[in-house]
Protein backbone atom coordinates (compact mmCIF):
# COMPACT_ATOMS: atom_id res chain seq x y z
CA UNK A 1 0.00 0.00 0.00
CA UNK A 2 3.03 2.25 0.32
CA UNK A 3 3.40 2.24 -3.43
CA UNK A 4 1.24 4.78 -5.21
CA UNK A 5 0.34 6.17 -1.82
CA UNK A 6 -0.15 9.56 -3.42
CA UNK A 7 -2.56 8.36 -6.05
CA UNK A 8 -6.10 7.53 -5.04
CA UNK A 9 -8.34 6.33 -7.84
CA UNK A 10 -12.03 7.04 -7.98
CA UNK A 11 -13.90 3.74 -8.03
CA UNK A 12 -15.52 2.36 -10.11
CA UNK A 13 -13.01 3.12 -12.85
CA UNK A 14 -14.53 4.37 -16.12
CA UNK A 15 -14.19 2.16 -19.22
CA UNK A 16 -13.70 3.29 -22.83
CA UNK A 17 -16.88 1.57 -23.99
CA UNK A 18 -19.68 -0.58 -22.63
CA UNK A 19 -18.10 -3.94 -23.45
CA UNK A 20 -14.43 -3.05 -23.00
CA UNK A 21 -12.44 -3.12 -19.76
CA UNK A 22 -10.89 0.03 -18.27
CA UNK A 23 -7.33 0.37 -19.61
CA UNK A 24 -6.29 1.04 -16.00
CA UNK A 25 -6.74 -2.64 -15.10
CA UNK A 26 -3.58 -3.69 -16.89
CA UNK A 27 -1.47 -1.12 -15.06
CA UNK A 28 -3.02 -2.01 -11.71
CA UNK A 29 -2.46 -5.74 -12.15
CA UNK A 30 1.16 -5.29 -13.18
CA UNK A 31 2.21 -2.33 -11.06
CA UNK A 32 -0.22 -1.76 -8.24
CA UNK A 33 -1.96 -4.98 -7.20
CA UNK A 34 -3.33 -3.39 -4.03
CA UNK A 35 -4.53 0.06 -5.08
CA UNK A 36 -6.06 2.81 -2.97
CA UNK A 37 -9.48 3.81 -4.22
CA UNK A 38 -12.33 6.07 -3.18
CA UNK A 39 -15.77 4.46 -3.24
CA UNK A 40 -18.95 6.30 -4.33
CA UNK A 41 -19.62 6.95 -0.62
CA UNK A 42 -16.33 8.84 -0.33
CA UNK A 43 -14.86 6.15 1.92
CA UNK A 44 -11.52 4.62 1.08
CA UNK A 45 -10.81 1.00 0.17
CA UNK A 46 -8.09 -1.20 -1.26
CA UNK A 47 -8.73 -2.51 -4.77
CA UNK A 48 -7.38 -5.95 -5.67
CA UNK A 49 -7.17 -6.87 -9.37
CA UNK A 50 -4.81 -9.86 -9.86
CA UNK A 51 -6.38 -13.28 -10.33
CA UNK A 52 -4.41 -15.05 -7.61
CA UNK A 53 -4.96 -12.21 -5.12
CA UNK A 54 -8.70 -11.88 -5.73
CA UNK A 55 -9.14 -15.63 -5.54
CA UNK A 56 -7.26 -15.96 -2.28
CA UNK A 57 -8.97 -12.99 -0.59
CA UNK A 58 -12.42 -14.34 -1.50
CA UNK A 59 -11.52 -17.80 -0.17
CA UNK A 60 -9.90 -16.47 3.03
CA UNK A 61 -12.34 -16.47 5.99
CA UNK A 62 -10.38 -13.68 7.73
CA UNK A 63 -11.70 -11.34 5.07
CA UNK A 64 -15.29 -11.11 6.21
CA UNK A 65 -18.30 -10.16 4.13
CA UNK A 66 -19.63 -8.21 7.06
CA UNK A 67 -19.43 -4.49 6.34
CA UNK A 68 -21.52 -3.48 9.33
CA UNK A 69 -18.51 -3.46 11.66
CA UNK A 70 -16.85 -0.30 12.91
CA UNK A 71 -14.46 1.22 10.43
CA UNK A 72 -15.81 -0.66 7.42
CA UNK A 73 -16.29 1.42 4.32
CA UNK A 74 -19.73 2.23 3.00
CA UNK A 75 -20.08 1.46 -0.66
CA UNK A 76 -22.77 3.88 -1.80
CA UNK A 77 -23.35 7.52 -1.06
CA UNK A 78 -26.76 7.04 0.52
CA UNK A 79 -27.12 6.69 4.27
CA UNK A 80 -27.74 2.97 4.50
CA UNK A 81 -24.90 2.21 2.13
CA UNK A 82 -27.07 0.00 -0.03
CA UNK A 83 -27.41 -3.73 -0.18
CA UNK A 84 -23.95 -4.61 1.11
CA UNK A 85 -24.38 -2.70 4.34
CA UNK A 86 -28.00 -3.44 5.19
CA UNK A 87 -29.12 -5.11 8.42
CA UNK A 88 -30.65 -7.77 6.24
CA UNK A 89 -27.19 -8.71 5.02
CA UNK A 90 -26.31 -9.77 8.56
CA UNK A 91 -29.41 -11.92 9.16
CA UNK A 92 -27.90 -14.81 7.29
CA UNK A 93 -25.06 -16.48 9.22
CA UNK A 94 -21.79 -15.25 7.81
CA UNK A 95 -19.27 -17.88 8.77
CA UNK A 96 -18.52 -21.12 10.53
CA UNK A 97 -21.11 -23.78 11.30
CA UNK A 98 -24.08 -21.41 11.12
CA UNK A 99 -23.15 -20.40 7.63
CA UNK A 100 -22.56 -23.97 6.54
CA UNK A 101 -25.94 -25.05 7.91
CA UNK A 102 -27.70 -22.23 6.08
CA UNK A 103 -25.70 -22.78 2.93
CA UNK A 104 -26.53 -26.47 2.81
CA UNK A 105 -30.22 -25.99 3.65
CA UNK A 106 -30.58 -23.55 0.78
CA UNK A 107 -27.89 -25.02 -1.45
CA UNK A 108 -29.65 -28.32 -1.86
CA UNK A 109 -32.20 -26.42 -3.97
CA UNK A 110 -29.51 -25.52 -6.43
CA UNK A 111 -27.98 -28.90 -7.20
CA UNK A 112 -27.12 -29.74 -10.79
CA UNK A 113 -29.92 -32.32 -10.84
CA UNK A 114 -32.57 -29.87 -9.68
CA UNK A 115 -31.36 -27.27 -12.14
CA UNK A 116 -31.58 -29.76 -14.99
CA UNK A 117 -35.13 -30.48 -13.91
CA UNK A 118 -35.91 -26.75 -14.20
CA UNK A 119 -34.67 -26.62 -17.79
CA UNK A 120 -37.97 -27.36 -19.58
CA UNK A 121 -39.78 -24.74 -17.48
CA UNK A 122 -37.11 -22.11 -18.10
CA UNK A 123 -37.15 -22.99 -21.79
CA UNK A 124 -40.90 -22.43 -21.89
CA UNK A 125 -40.54 -19.03 -20.18
CA UNK A 126 -37.81 -18.02 -22.65
CA UNK A 127 -39.97 -19.12 -25.60
CA UNK A 128 -42.90 -17.12 -24.29
CA UNK A 129 -40.80 -14.00 -23.78
CA UNK A 130 -39.21 -14.30 -27.22
CA UNK A 131 -42.69 -14.74 -28.75
CA UNK A 132 -43.61 -11.44 -27.12
CA UNK A 133 -40.53 -9.73 -28.49
CA UNK A 134 -41.05 -11.09 -32.01
CA UNK A 135 -44.72 -10.04 -31.93
CA UNK A 136 -43.67 -6.43 -31.33
CA UNK A 137 -41.21 -6.56 -34.19
CA UNK A 138 -37.61 -5.51 -34.74
CA UNK A 139 -35.72 -3.58 -33.59
CA UNK A 140 -36.43 -4.59 -30.01
CA UNK A 141 -34.69 -4.30 -26.65
CA UNK A 142 -33.63 -7.83 -25.75
CA UNK A 143 -32.96 -6.75 -22.19
CA UNK A 144 -36.49 -5.51 -21.55
CA UNK A 145 -38.18 -8.37 -23.40
CA UNK A 146 -36.10 -11.32 -22.26
CA UNK A 147 -33.08 -10.64 -20.05
CA UNK A 148 -34.87 -8.78 -17.30
CA UNK A 149 -38.12 -10.72 -16.90
CA UNK A 150 -36.75 -14.26 -17.20
CA UNK A 151 -34.68 -14.52 -14.00
CA UNK A 152 -37.35 -12.85 -11.88
CA UNK A 153 -39.93 -15.31 -13.19
CA UNK A 154 -37.60 -18.15 -12.27
CA UNK A 155 -36.93 -16.81 -8.76
CA UNK A 156 -40.62 -16.13 -8.13
CA UNK A 157 -41.36 -19.74 -9.05
CA UNK A 158 -38.64 -20.96 -6.70
CA UNK A 159 -40.05 -18.87 -3.86
CA UNK A 160 -43.66 -19.80 -4.61
CA UNK A 161 -44.57 -16.20 -5.48
CA UNK A 162 -47.55 -15.97 -7.87
CA UNK A 163 -47.20 -14.70 -11.42
CA UNK A 164 -49.22 -11.58 -10.56
CA UNK A 165 -46.51 -10.36 -8.16
CA UNK A 166 -43.58 -10.72 -10.55
CA UNK A 167 -43.55 -7.02 -11.47
CA UNK A 168 -43.38 -5.93 -7.83
CA UNK A 169 -40.48 -8.30 -7.25
CA UNK A 170 -38.73 -6.89 -10.25
CA UNK A 171 -39.05 -3.34 -8.88
CA UNK A 172 -37.89 -4.28 -5.38
CA UNK A 173 -34.89 -6.09 -6.75
CA UNK A 174 -33.86 -3.13 -8.86
CA UNK A 175 -34.29 -0.69 -6.00
CA UNK A 176 -32.41 -2.73 -3.45
CA UNK A 177 -29.42 -3.31 -5.67
CA UNK A 178 -29.13 0.06 -7.31
CA UNK A 179 -26.56 2.18 -5.54
CA UNK A 180 -27.39 5.56 -6.99
CA UNK A 181 -30.57 5.69 -9.07
CA UNK A 182 -33.10 5.69 -6.26
CA UNK A 183 -33.41 8.03 -3.30
CA UNK A 184 -32.83 6.91 0.25
CA UNK A 185 -36.61 7.10 0.84
CA UNK A 186 -37.33 4.91 -2.16
CA UNK A 187 -34.77 2.33 -1.08
CA UNK A 188 -36.08 2.26 2.49
CA UNK A 189 -39.66 2.03 1.27
CA UNK A 190 -38.79 -0.85 -1.06
CA UNK A 191 -36.96 -2.63 1.73
CA UNK A 192 -39.96 -2.23 4.02
CA UNK A 193 -42.46 -3.36 1.40
CA UNK A 194 -40.37 -6.33 0.48
CA UNK A 195 -39.91 -7.27 4.13
CA UNK A 196 -43.66 -7.03 4.77
CA UNK A 197 -44.46 -9.03 1.65
CA UNK A 198 -41.98 -11.78 2.46
CA UNK A 199 -43.05 -11.97 6.12
CA UNK A 200 -46.68 -12.41 5.07
CA UNK A 201 -45.68 -14.86 2.37
CA UNK A 202 -43.70 -16.93 4.88
CA UNK A 203 -46.59 -16.78 7.33
CA UNK A 204 -48.91 -18.20 4.66
CA UNK A 205 -46.42 -20.90 3.82
CA UNK A 206 -46.15 -21.93 7.47
CA UNK A 207 -49.86 -22.81 7.53
CA UNK A 208 -50.17 -23.87 3.90
CA UNK A 209 -46.85 -25.17 2.55
CA UNK A 210 -46.42 -25.36 -1.21
CA UNK A 211 -43.98 -27.01 -3.53
CA UNK A 212 -41.37 -24.27 -3.28
CA UNK A 213 -38.03 -23.56 -1.65
CA UNK A 214 -39.38 -21.46 1.23
CA UNK A 215 -41.99 -24.07 2.13
CA UNK A 216 -39.29 -26.72 2.19
CA UNK A 217 -37.05 -24.54 4.36
CA UNK A 218 -39.95 -23.95 6.75
CA UNK A 219 -41.05 -27.53 7.16
CA UNK A 220 -37.65 -29.15 6.80
CA UNK A 221 -37.18 -32.80 5.97
CA UNK A 222 -38.64 -33.85 9.34
CA UNK A 223 -41.44 -31.32 9.32
CA UNK A 224 -40.17 -29.96 12.64
CA UNK A 225 -40.51 -26.38 11.44
CA UNK A 226 -37.44 -25.28 13.37
CA UNK A 227 -34.90 -25.22 10.61
CA UNK A 228 -34.38 -21.53 10.02
CA UNK A 229 -35.75 -18.52 11.90
CA UNK A 230 -38.30 -16.16 10.31
CA UNK A 231 -35.63 -13.52 9.97
CA UNK A 232 -33.32 -15.99 8.26
CA UNK A 233 -36.14 -16.99 5.93
CA UNK A 234 -37.01 -13.41 4.96
CA UNK A 235 -33.34 -12.61 4.47
CA UNK A 236 -32.93 -15.75 2.40
CA UNK A 237 -35.83 -14.78 0.13
CA UNK A 238 -34.48 -11.28 -0.21
CA UNK A 239 -30.97 -12.55 -0.78
CA UNK A 240 -32.10 -14.91 -3.51
CA UNK A 241 -33.99 -12.15 -5.25
CA UNK A 242 -31.27 -9.52 -5.18
CA UNK A 243 -28.53 -12.05 -5.90
CA UNK A 244 -30.43 -13.94 -8.57
CA UNK A 245 -32.32 -11.35 -10.50
CA UNK A 246 -30.28 -8.38 -11.60
CA UNK A 247 -27.09 -10.39 -11.98
CA UNK A 248 -28.49 -12.95 -14.40
CA UNK A 249 -30.77 -10.38 -16.07
CA UNK A 250 -27.84 -8.21 -17.00
CA UNK A 251 -25.64 -11.15 -17.88
CA UNK A 252 -28.16 -12.34 -20.47
CA UNK A 253 -27.96 -8.97 -22.22
CA UNK A 254 -24.19 -8.72 -21.96
CA UNK A 255 -23.66 -12.29 -23.14
CA UNK A 256 -25.79 -11.73 -26.24
CA UNK A 257 -24.13 -8.37 -26.91
CA UNK A 258 -20.63 -9.85 -26.59
CA UNK A 259 -21.50 -12.72 -28.93
CA UNK A 260 -23.06 -10.38 -31.52
CA UNK A 261 -20.47 -7.59 -31.30
CA UNK A 262 -18.23 -9.92 -33.33
CA UNK A 263 -20.84 -11.87 -35.22
CA UNK A 264 -18.42 -14.67 -36.16
CA UNK A 265 -18.89 -15.79 -32.53
CA UNK A 266 -22.63 -16.13 -33.01
CA UNK A 267 -22.14 -17.91 -36.33
CA UNK A 268 -19.73 -20.38 -34.78
CA UNK A 269 -22.32 -21.23 -32.11
CA UNK A 270 -24.97 -21.74 -34.79
CA UNK A 271 -22.68 -24.30 -36.38
CA UNK A 272 -21.32 -25.86 -33.20
CA UNK A 273 -24.20 -26.04 -30.78
CA UNK A 274 -22.13 -28.21 -28.45
CA UNK A 275 -20.17 -25.08 -27.52
CA UNK A 276 -23.06 -23.45 -25.65
CA UNK A 277 -21.77 -24.58 -22.24
CA UNK A 278 -18.20 -23.35 -22.71
CA UNK A 279 -19.41 -20.18 -24.48
CA UNK A 280 -21.51 -19.27 -21.43
CA UNK A 281 -18.48 -19.77 -19.16
CA UNK A 282 -16.36 -17.63 -21.45
CA UNK A 283 -19.01 -14.90 -21.50
CA UNK A 284 -18.90 -14.91 -17.70
CA UNK A 285 -15.11 -14.64 -17.76
CA UNK A 286 -14.97 -12.06 -20.54
CA UNK A 287 -17.58 -9.71 -19.04
CA UNK A 288 -15.63 -6.54 -18.29
CA UNK A 289 -18.71 -4.82 -16.89
CA UNK A 290 -19.70 -7.06 -14.01
CA UNK A 291 -20.12 -4.32 -11.43
CA UNK A 292 -18.07 -3.09 -8.53
CA UNK A 293 -16.95 -6.53 -7.39
CA UNK A 294 -17.23 -8.00 -3.91
CA UNK A 295 -16.28 -6.04 -0.80
CA UNK A 296 -14.49 -7.68 2.13
CA UNK A 297 -13.38 -6.33 5.51
CA UNK A 298 -10.35 -7.37 7.53
CA UNK A 299 -9.99 -6.91 11.30
CA UNK A 300 -6.34 -7.97 11.52
CA UNK A 301 -3.25 -7.17 9.50
CA UNK A 302 -3.05 -9.42 6.47
CA UNK A 303 -0.96 -9.89 3.38
CA UNK A 304 -2.21 -9.66 -0.18
CA UNK A 305 0.23 -10.42 -2.99
CA UNK A 306 3.20 -9.63 -0.77
CA UNK A 307 1.81 -6.33 0.53
CA UNK A 308 0.60 -5.74 4.04
CA UNK A 309 -2.99 -4.66 4.36
CA UNK A 310 -3.68 -3.18 7.78
CA UNK A 311 -6.53 -4.17 10.07
CA UNK A 312 -9.62 -2.10 9.36
CA UNK A 313 -9.19 -2.12 5.58
CA UNK A 314 -12.13 -2.65 3.27
CA UNK A 315 -10.96 -4.61 0.25
CA UNK A 316 -12.77 -4.47 -3.09
CA UNK A 317 -12.26 -7.67 -5.06
CA UNK A 318 -12.45 -6.93 -8.79
CA UNK A 319 -13.33 -10.33 -10.20
CA UNK A 320 -13.76 -8.93 -13.71
CA UNK A 321 -10.21 -7.52 -13.68
CA UNK A 322 -8.93 -10.84 -12.32
CA UNK A 323 -10.75 -12.70 -15.08
CA UNK A 324 -8.76 -10.70 -17.67
CA UNK A 325 -5.42 -11.34 -15.94
CA UNK A 326 -2.95 -12.59 -18.60
CA UNK A 327 -1.06 -14.31 -15.78
CA UNK A 328 -4.03 -16.64 -15.32
CA UNK A 329 -5.60 -16.89 -18.79
CA UNK A 330 -3.91 -17.41 -22.12
CA UNK A 331 -5.24 -14.83 -24.55
CA UNK A 332 -7.04 -13.14 -21.68
CA UNK A 333 -8.40 -10.37 -23.90
CA UNK A 334 -9.76 -12.76 -26.54
CA UNK A 335 -13.15 -14.39 -26.25
CA UNK A 336 -12.42 -18.10 -26.75
CA UNK A 337 -15.73 -19.91 -27.03
CA UNK A 338 -14.24 -23.36 -26.39
CA UNK A 339 -11.89 -22.38 -23.55
CA UNK A 340 -11.23 -25.42 -21.37
CA UNK A 341 -10.82 -25.43 -18.44
CA UNK A 342 -12.21 -22.01 -17.64
CA UNK A 343 -11.27 -21.13 -14.09
CA UNK A 344 -12.97 -17.76 -14.06
CA UNK A 345 -14.12 -16.35 -10.74
CA UNK A 346 -17.20 -14.50 -11.91
CA UNK A 347 -19.09 -16.36 -9.15
CA UNK A 348 -16.42 -15.74 -6.55
CA UNK A 349 -14.33 -18.44 -4.94
CA UNK A 350 -14.30 -20.61 -1.84
CA UNK A 351 -16.97 -21.19 0.79
CA UNK A 352 -18.98 -18.10 -0.23
CA UNK A 353 -18.86 -18.62 -3.97
CA UNK A 354 -22.24 -17.95 -5.55
CA UNK A 355 -24.89 -20.28 -4.17
CA UNK A 356 -27.02 -19.89 -7.27
CA UNK A 357 -24.31 -20.40 -9.85
CA UNK A 358 -25.84 -23.61 -11.18
CA UNK A 359 -29.13 -21.75 -11.66
CA UNK A 360 -27.41 -18.83 -13.38
CA UNK A 361 -25.54 -21.21 -15.69
CA UNK A 362 -28.74 -23.07 -16.49
CA UNK A 363 -30.64 -19.88 -17.30
CA UNK A 364 -27.82 -18.54 -19.48
CA UNK A 365 -27.41 -21.84 -21.33
CA UNK A 366 -31.15 -22.22 -21.93
CA UNK A 367 -31.58 -18.62 -23.10
CA UNK A 368 -28.68 -18.99 -25.51
CA UNK A 369 -30.01 -22.30 -26.86
CA UNK A 370 -33.49 -20.90 -27.38
CA UNK A 371 -32.15 -17.77 -29.09
CA UNK A 372 -29.97 -19.84 -31.43
CA UNK A 373 -32.99 -22.03 -32.24
CA UNK A 374 -35.55 -19.32 -32.66
CA UNK A 375 -33.61 -16.33 -33.96
CA UNK A 376 -30.53 -17.56 -35.84
CA UNK A 377 -30.44 -14.26 -37.73
CA UNK A 378 -30.11 -12.27 -34.50
CA UNK A 379 -27.86 -9.21 -34.70
CA UNK A 380 -27.25 -5.98 -32.84
CA UNK A 381 -29.44 -3.16 -34.16
CA UNK A 382 -26.79 -0.57 -33.25
CA UNK A 383 -22.99 -0.60 -33.60
CA UNK A 384 -21.42 -2.24 -30.51
CA UNK A 385 -19.66 0.98 -29.54
CA UNK A 386 -23.02 2.70 -29.20
CA UNK A 387 -24.09 0.34 -26.43
CA UNK A 388 -24.29 2.13 -23.10
CA UNK A 389 -23.65 0.89 -19.59
CA UNK A 390 -26.32 1.22 -16.97
CA UNK A 391 -25.12 3.45 -14.14
CA UNK A 392 -25.18 2.94 -10.47
CA UNK A 393 -25.74 -0.75 -10.01
CA UNK A 394 -23.74 -3.03 -7.81
CA UNK A 395 -24.20 -5.29 -10.80
CA UNK A 396 -23.00 -4.03 -14.17
CA UNK A 397 -25.16 -4.19 -17.23
CA UNK A 398 -26.16 -2.55 -20.47
CA UNK A 399 -28.86 0.13 -20.52
CA UNK A 400 -30.53 -1.53 -23.51
CA UNK A 401 -29.61 -4.31 -25.93
CA UNK A 402 -31.21 -3.30 -29.27
CA UNK A 403 -31.47 -6.27 -31.62
CA UNK A 404 -33.00 -7.29 -34.93
CA UNK A 405 -33.36 -10.74 -36.48
CA UNK B 1 -6.49 -42.04 -11.90
CA UNK B 2 -7.73 -41.88 -8.34
CA UNK B 3 -10.17 -39.23 -7.13
CA UNK B 4 -10.79 -38.00 -3.60
CA UNK B 5 -13.32 -35.37 -2.50
CA UNK B 6 -13.39 -33.20 0.61
CA UNK B 7 -17.00 -32.99 1.79
CA UNK B 8 -16.23 -30.30 4.36
CA UNK B 9 -14.78 -27.98 1.74
CA UNK B 10 -17.54 -28.64 -0.81
CA UNK B 11 -19.77 -25.60 -1.36
CA UNK B 12 -22.31 -27.39 -3.55
CA UNK B 13 -21.67 -25.35 -6.69
CA UNK B 14 -22.54 -28.42 -8.73
CA UNK B 15 -19.96 -27.90 -11.47
CA UNK B 16 -18.62 -31.44 -11.13
CA UNK B 17 -22.08 -33.00 -11.29
CA UNK B 18 -22.82 -30.97 -14.42
CA UNK B 19 -19.51 -31.68 -16.14
CA UNK B 20 -18.95 -35.32 -15.14
CA UNK B 21 -22.32 -36.74 -14.04
CA UNK B 22 -21.08 -40.33 -14.31
CA UNK B 23 -18.43 -39.63 -11.70
CA UNK B 24 -19.92 -36.98 -9.40
CA UNK B 25 -23.36 -36.43 -7.92
CA UNK B 26 -24.77 -34.26 -5.13
CA UNK B 27 -26.62 -35.37 -2.00
CA UNK B 28 -30.30 -34.44 -2.13
CA UNK B 29 -30.33 -33.33 1.50
CA UNK B 30 -27.58 -30.70 1.30
CA UNK B 31 -26.06 -30.56 -2.19
CA UNK B 32 -22.69 -31.87 -1.02
CA UNK B 33 -20.63 -33.84 -3.54
CA UNK B 34 -21.01 -37.60 -3.82
CA UNK B 35 -18.20 -39.50 -5.49
CA UNK B 36 -19.82 -42.18 -7.63
CA UNK B 37 -16.62 -43.63 -9.05
CA UNK B 38 -13.24 -43.01 -7.44
CA UNK B 39 -11.34 -44.66 -10.30
CA UNK B 40 -13.29 -43.91 -13.47
CA UNK B 41 -12.41 -45.17 -16.94
CA UNK B 42 -10.25 -43.14 -19.27
CA UNK B 43 -13.23 -41.80 -21.20
CA UNK B 44 -14.11 -39.70 -18.12
CA UNK B 45 -10.62 -38.39 -17.33
CA UNK B 46 -10.98 -35.15 -19.28
CA UNK B 47 -14.25 -34.25 -17.60
CA UNK B 48 -12.85 -35.21 -14.17
CA UNK B 49 -9.79 -32.99 -14.63
CA UNK B 50 -12.00 -30.10 -15.69
CA UNK B 51 -14.26 -30.64 -12.68
CA UNK B 52 -11.30 -30.51 -10.32
CA UNK B 53 -9.87 -27.42 -12.03
CA UNK B 54 -13.06 -25.39 -11.93
CA UNK B 55 -14.29 -26.47 -8.47
CA UNK B 56 -14.67 -23.14 -6.64
CA UNK B 57 -13.90 -24.76 -3.29
CA UNK B 58 -10.96 -26.86 -4.55
CA UNK B 59 -12.70 -29.86 -3.01
CA UNK B 60 -11.66 -32.43 -5.64
CA UNK B 61 -8.19 -33.99 -5.75
CA UNK B 62 -7.07 -36.05 -8.71
CA UNK B 63 -4.12 -38.38 -8.43
CA UNK B 64 -3.09 -39.04 -12.02
CA UNK B 65 -0.56 -41.76 -11.13
CA UNK B 66 -2.77 -43.96 -9.06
Amino acid sequence: MEKDAEQVLAYPIPAPSALEPPSEWERLRSECPVARVTLPSGDGAALVTRYEDVRSVLADPRFTRRLTGEGAARIAANESGGVFNSDMASAVPDSGEGHQRWRREVGKWFTAKRMNALRPGIREMAERLIDGMVAEGAPADLKAHLGFPLPVWVICDLLGVPESDRDRFSYWSDTLLNLTRYTEEEISAAQKEFFAYMSAHIGRRRTDPGDDLLSALITGPDGDGARLTDMELVATGMGLLVAGHETTANMIGKMVAMLLSDRSRWERLLEERGLVRTAVEEALRFDANSGIGLPRFITEDAEIGGETVPAGTTVMCAMAAANRDPGAFEGADTMVLDRLPNQHIAFGSGAHSCLGQALARTELQVVLEVLLDRLPGLDLAVPADELRRVDGLAVGGLATVPVRW
Amino acid sequence: MKITVDEDKCCGAGQCALIAPEVFDQRDEDGVVVLLDAAPGEEHHGAVRESAQVCPAAAITVDEDA
